[in-house]
C-alpha cells in the first residue's frame, strides 16, 4: 500500500503539500480523509454465510429464490467465491468473501457516462446514485471483480421485509446499478452521533453489517489512512494480499492467506 | 461544361417507383410493419417488466441490444465512407450507387443508436447522457461522433439529392409543394453547380476521418476496459475493417433489391457488382487478416485469463457461432468473390448475405464470451437470448426496410443528374485525365497540384 503517496493526498490543507503519512496528526481528525477498508481472514473464516445474510438485512438486498437463482439474476452485495487450488487428491479448496473491493482506482467509475458512481474524496467508498443511474451496464462490465450487480426486474421484497426494510437504506427499483457501500449510512449515522456528543468519531464506531456479525472476527474494518489502526496492521501483514493487484486498481479490501504462519 | 437540363428522357425509369404505385410496395410495408409491431410489443413488454425479459444475466450483463449496435453502426459505414472513397477516386462507375449507399447511413445509424436505449434499465433517463455527460466514459465518445456522423452523412445525402429534387419539382407532378421546399430554388445555373461540386468535395474529405473515428471510439466502448478479450489496442482498427466490409455486403443486397423490384438492370449493371465483389474481396482478405492477429497474439502469448474466452470461442461453448463466422465471413464470400466468375448478381447476393450474417456473429463472439468469462471465477455464465430480443433485432431490421424502401418512393435512389453528367461529360473528362497522365500526350499542361477535392472542382468549372 502506498501510504506515502495517500497520506500526502489526503493531508489536512496547512499541512506541506508531499507531507508523510497521518502518523503525527491527532487521530481520526475531522479534517482528514479517511481511507475505510477491510481485511478478512481466510484463517478465520468459516464460509458460515453470516455476513451475506446480515447485509441482506441491513441494505434491504431482495432475498434470490430457485428461479431467480437459475436465471442468475439474484442480487448479493457479499457474496462467496470457491477457489480451487490443485489436482485431485491433491486439492485445497478456500472460500473467499467477496464483495465490492472499493478500489482506490476504480475501473467502474470511469466509464460511468453520467456520473451516477463516484469515489468518496473524504472516505474512499465508491459509492452509487440509484436516482442517476441509466442502467447501461457499463459500469458491471468494467468492473475486473464482477461485484455489481443489477436490478433485472422490479425487487421482489417479501412482506415481512418491506415492514422490516432498513429506513437508513433506500430501496432500489427496477433497471438501476446497485454494489457494496461498506454501509455508507452507517458511517454518517456514527458521525452524527459524534458530532452531536461533540467529538471527533472514534475508531470502531463505525462498523459495516458484515464485519459486525461475523461471528469469528475474520472480518476486520477501519481506516486504513490510519496506521496505527488494526486494519492497516493486518493489511500489512506478510499474510495479506488483494485480488487482482496487478491490475493496478488498488483494492481496499485485504485478505489474510490461510494456513500460513505470520 | 454542358450541365444536364434535358427532360428526363432515357432517365425516366429513375422517377418511375416515385410516380406509379406498385402493388408490391403496399404488400412489403404490411410485411415490415408486422415486423415492427413484434418489437413493438418486444419492448413494451421489456418497459414493463424490466431488463429481465431478456436473456440477460450476471455476468453476462450485455447482449443482443449492444451486439445490434455494434453491427448497425458498422452497416453504417457503407454508404458515406464508401461513396466518399469512390468520389475521391473519381471513380466513374460510382455514379449509380452512391446514392444507395448514402441512405443506408443516413437510415441504419438511427437503428445503432436506438440499440443502445434498448439496452438501457432506464430509458427514461436516456437524456441524462447529455444534461449529466461525463466526457471521460467512452460511451460519450460514441455520442459525440456518431452525432457528428449523422450530421455529416445527412448533409451528405442531402447536397448532390438537390439537382435531383429539382427535376423531381419540374418535370412530375407529384407532391409538388414537398419538391418545391426541398429543392432550396434549385436552378440548374452554372454558379450553383459550381458551389454544390465544391461543398460536396469538402464533405467527401472530411467525412472520412469521421467515419473512421466512429467505428473506432465504438470499439473502444469494449477495448478500453481492462476484460479480457476486449483490452486490445487492435479493435480500433479492425472495427473499422469489420464496418466497411459488412457495409459493402449490405450495400449490395441493397442494390440487388433494387435492382429487381425496379427493374433498374441497366443503371445497376453486372459490373458494378464485379467492381464492389473486388471490393469485397479485399476487405475478406483484410478481415482474415485481422481477426487471424487478433487470435494468433492471444494464443501465443497464452495468458489464462485470456485463453478462457479463447477457447470458449474456438472450442467451448460459442464454437458454433465462431465457427459459423469463419464460414460466413471467410470461407464462403472467398470461394465466390475470388474468381471472376462467380462475381455474378446471384452469387454476389449468396456471399454478401453471408457476410452479414458472420458480421453479425462476429460480434456476438466478441461481446458475449467476454461477459460469460469475467476474471473473478465468481460467476461463469450462459447466455441465451429470449423472443424479446430477438423480435427487437427483427423490429430494428423491418423499420429499417421501411425507411430505405419509403426513401425509394419519394426520391430517386440513383442519382438522376450525375447519371446525366456522366453520359454528357464523362468520356471526355475520363479522356482527359488519361491523357494527363501519359508521357507526350497533347494535353501536357499540368494540372493545378494533386489535390484532388479542389482539382475535381476546377475541372467541374472549367
Amino acid at each position: 500500500m502506498s501510504d506515502e503517496a495517500r497520506g500526502g493526498k489526503s493531508a489536512a490543507p496547512p499541512a506541506a503539500p508531499g507531507a508523510p503519512r497521518a502518523a503525527e496528526e491527532p487521530k481520526a481528525s475531522a479534517r482528514r480523509h479517511a481511507r475505510w477498508g477491510m481485511v478478512i481472514d481466510l484463517g478465520r473464516c468459516t464460509a458460515c454465510q453470516g455476513c451475506v445474510t446480515a447485509c441482506h438485512q441491513e441494505n434491504n438486498v431482495p432475498p434470490s429464490n430457485p428461479e431467480l437463482a437459475a436465471e442468475r439474476r439474484s442480487i448479493r452485495w457479499i457474496d462467496l467465491m470457491p477457489v480451487m487450488e490443485g489436482e485431485y487428491p491433491h486439492v485445497r479448496l478456500s472460500i473467499l468473501p467477496v464483495t465490492c473491493m472499493q478500489c482506490e482506482k476504480p475501473p467502474c467509475i470511469k466509464v460511468c457516462p453520467v456520473g451516477a458512481t463516484f469515489l468518496s474524496e473524504e472516505e474512499g467508498i465508491v459509492g452509487q446514485v440509484y436516482s442517476r443511474c441509466i442502467g447501461c451496464r457499463y459500469c458491471t462490465n468494467a468492473c475486473p471483480y464482477t461485484v455489481r450487480q443489477f436490478n433485472w426486474f422490479d425487487p421482489n421484497l417479501p412482506a415481512t421485509y418491506r415492514d422490516g426494510a432498513n429506513p437508513d437504506v433506500s430501496l432500489r427499483y427496477k433497471g438501476v446499478v446497485e454494489k457494496c457501500t461498506f454501509c455508507n449510512h452507517r458511517l454518517q449515522k456514527a458521525r452524527d452521533a459524534a458530532a452531536a456528543a461533540g467529538r471527533e468519531l472514534l475508531p470502531g464506531e463505525y462498523t459495516p453489517a458484515c464485519v459486525e456479525a461475523c461471528p469469528t472476527r475474520a472480518m476486520v474494518f477501519g481506516d486504513l489512512a490510519d496506521p496505527e489502526s488494526e486494519v492497516s496492521n493486518l493489511a500489512r501483514s506478510k499474510r495479506a494480499f488483494r485480488l487482482m493487484e496487478d491490475l493496478g486498481t488498488e483494492p481496499k479490501i485485504y485478505y489474510l492467506r490461510e494456513g500460513v504462519r505470520e | 461544361m454542358p450541365r444536364p437540363t434535358d427532360p428526363l428522357g432515357p432517365d425516366m425509369a429513375l422517377v418511375k417507383p416515385i410516380l406509379a404505385s406498385d402493388p408490391r410496395f403496399w404488400i412489403a410495408v404490411g410485411v415490415l410493419c408486422a415486423g415492427i409491431l413484434l418489437g413493438a410489443v418486444a419492448y413494451t413488454t421489456q418497459l414493463r417488466k424490466g431488463l429481465g425479459v431478456t436473456g440477460l444475466n450476471r455476468p453476462a450483463y450485455w447482449g443482443i441490444y449492444i451486439i445490434n449496435f455494434v453491427f448497425f453502426i458498422g452497416i453504417s459505414h457503407a454508404g458515406t465512407l464508401i461513396s466518399a472513397i469512390l468520389r475521391l477516386a473519381r471513380a466513374e462507375w460510382r455514379r449509380a450507387i452512391t446514392r444507395s449507399a448514402e441512405v443506408i447511413t443516413v437510415m441504419v445509424i438511427l437503428f445503432g443508436v436506438i440499440s443502445v436505449i434498448f439496452d438501457l434499465g432506464r430509458p427514461d433517463r436516456a437524456a441524462f447522457i447529455v444534461t449529466h455527460g461525463r466526457l471521460q466514459s467512452p460511451l460519450l465518445w460514441d455520442v459525440c461522433s456518431i452525432t457528428v456522423y449523422f450530421t455529416v452523412s445527412s448533409i451528405y445525402l442531402y447536397l448532390p439529392l438537390i439537382p435531383d429534387i429539382a427535376i423531381l419539382r419540374d418535370q412530375t407532378n407529384r407532391r409538388k409543394w414537398l419538391y418545391r421546399i426541398l429543392a432550396l430554388g434549385w436552378q440548374g445555373t452554372e454558379k450553383q453547380y459550381r458551389w454544390l461540386e465544391r461543398a460536396i468535395g469538402v464533405l467527401m474529405v472530411v467525412v472520412i476521418p469521421i467515419a473512421i473515428s466512429v467505428h473506432t471510439v465504438v470499439s473502444f466502448v469494449f477495448a478500453m476496459t481492462v476484460q479480457p478479450g476486449w483490452h486490445a489496442a487492435i479493435f480500433g482498427p479492425y472495427f473499422v475493417v469489420g464496418a466497411i466490409y459488412s457495409g459493402i455486403a449490405a450495400l449490395i443486397i441493397a442494390m440487388v433489391i433494387i435492382r429487381w423490384a425496379y427493374r433498374l438492370e441497366g443503371y445497376l449493371k453486372e459490373i458494378h457488382f464485379n467492381y464492389l465483389g473486388v471490393l469485397l474481396l479485399v476487405m475478406t482478405l483484410l478481415w482474415f487478416y485481422f481477426t487471424f492477429a487478433e487470435y494468433l497474439t492471444t494464443w501465443y502469448g497464452a495468458e489464462p485469463v485470456q485463453m478462457r474466452v479463447w477457447w470458449s470461442k474456438v472450442s467451448g461453448d460459442f464454437a458454433p457461432q465462431f465457427w459459423t463466422m469463419v464460414a460466413c465471413c471467410l470461407v464462403i464470400p472467398f470461394a465466390i468473390l475470388c474468381r471472376r466468375k462467380t462475381r455474378t448478381v446471384r452469387w454476389m447476393t449468396v456471399a454478401s448475405v453471408a457476410v452479414t450474417i458472420g458480421m453479425w456473429l462476429e460480434r456476438f463472439v466478441i461481446v458475449v464470451p467476454t461477459v460469460v468469462n469475467p476474471r473473478l471465477p465468481i460467476d461463469r455464465g450462459v447466455y441465451h437470448p429470449t423472443w424479446v430480443e430477438w423480435s427487437m433485432l427483427l423490429g430494428c431490421f423491418s423499420f429499417f426496410i421501411l425507411l430505405y424502401l419509403l426513401f425509394t418512393r419519394f426520391f430517386p435512389i440513383v442519382s438522376i443528374w450525375e447519371i446525366q453528367e456522366g453520359r454528357m461529360n464523362g468520356r471526355e473528362e475520363v479522356m482527359e485525365r488519361l491523357d494527363s497522365y501519359l508521357p507526350n500526350s497533347p494535353a501536357a499542361e499540368p494540372l493545378p497540384a494533386a489535390k484532388p477535392a479542389a482539382s475535381q472542382t476546377a475541372e467541374g468549372a472549367s
